[in-house]
């Protein structure tokens, strides 16, 4: 027999208990992984389009991919 | 040569286990008991103060196979698994070697060095992916990758 009791261990309401802790531990983790991905990629994503956007000429980015010679029904201008 | 007669366990009556998550087997453990063991089982009907520590062992060990700390006691499993997963890489990478070195045939001309020049060129000419992806990576009026 040892010498000194152990302590009672919780007898009751174990489900509740492991319930209330991992909810917490859950309800932090996903919000900070919605936000690690907010601020991480989806905010710089918009932010790349709309830069790329802003002053973006699509007459001559269209004359400039012409010359390459990539379309069927555009050839480039000069032979 | 003695012949070892092995008897199936009945697995329609109740039967004994250790188990980390059911702390009261069905049955005890030992069963049938000798004539110490059954005076002890009476001397365990009457109050509990009048038995020693030794006593008290001895009536769990009749009840029980293993304590819970012999029962959850790690052991060395964990080191052949490792071991035979490492085994089986090895096999599998003798496979796939072998495979490379004996069964494929010769690669396809689009992917010889000249040819992924020329597509890359054209995918740069076409503009593929050009905020975040392939063609934003090219600087077009220095005509190389941005740094």
């Amino acid at each position: 027999m040892s010498a000194a009791l152990l302590p009672k261990p919780q007898m009751r309401g174990l489900l509740a208990s492991r319930l209330k802790k991992h909810i917490v531990i859950a309800s932090i983790f996903s919000f900070g992984c919605a936000c690690l991905y907010k601020f991480g990629v989806a905010d710089p994503r918009k932010q790349a389009y709309a830069d790329f956007y802003k002053n973006f000429d699509a007459r001559k980015t269209f004359e400039a991919m012409r010359e390459t010679g990539i379309f069927e029904s555009a050839p480039p201008k000069r032979k | 040569m003695s012949s070892v007669v092995i008897t199936a366990e009945d697995a329609s009556v109740p039967r004994y286990f250790d188990n980390r998550v059911h702390p009261f087997p069905d049955v005890p453990y030992r069963k049938e008991l000798d004539a110490s063991q059954k005076s002890l089982k009476e001397k365990e009907k009457g109050s509990w103060k009048q038995l020693s520590h030794e006593e008290k062992v001895a009536l769990y060990r009749l009840k029980f196979h293993q304590n819970y700390a012999e029962m959850n006691k790690p052991s060395n499993e964990w080191k052949t698994v490792v071991g035979g997963v490492f085994i089986f890489f090895g096999i599998t990478g003798i496979i796939v070697w072998g495979q490379r070195h004996f069964v494929f045939p010769p690669k396809p001309h689009t992917l010889d060095d000249e040819w992924k020049a020329m597509q890359v060129k054209r995918m740069l000419d076409m503009r593929v992916s050009p905020v975040q992806g392939f063609a934003a990576k090219w600087d077009y009026d220095k005509n190389e990758w941005k740094k």
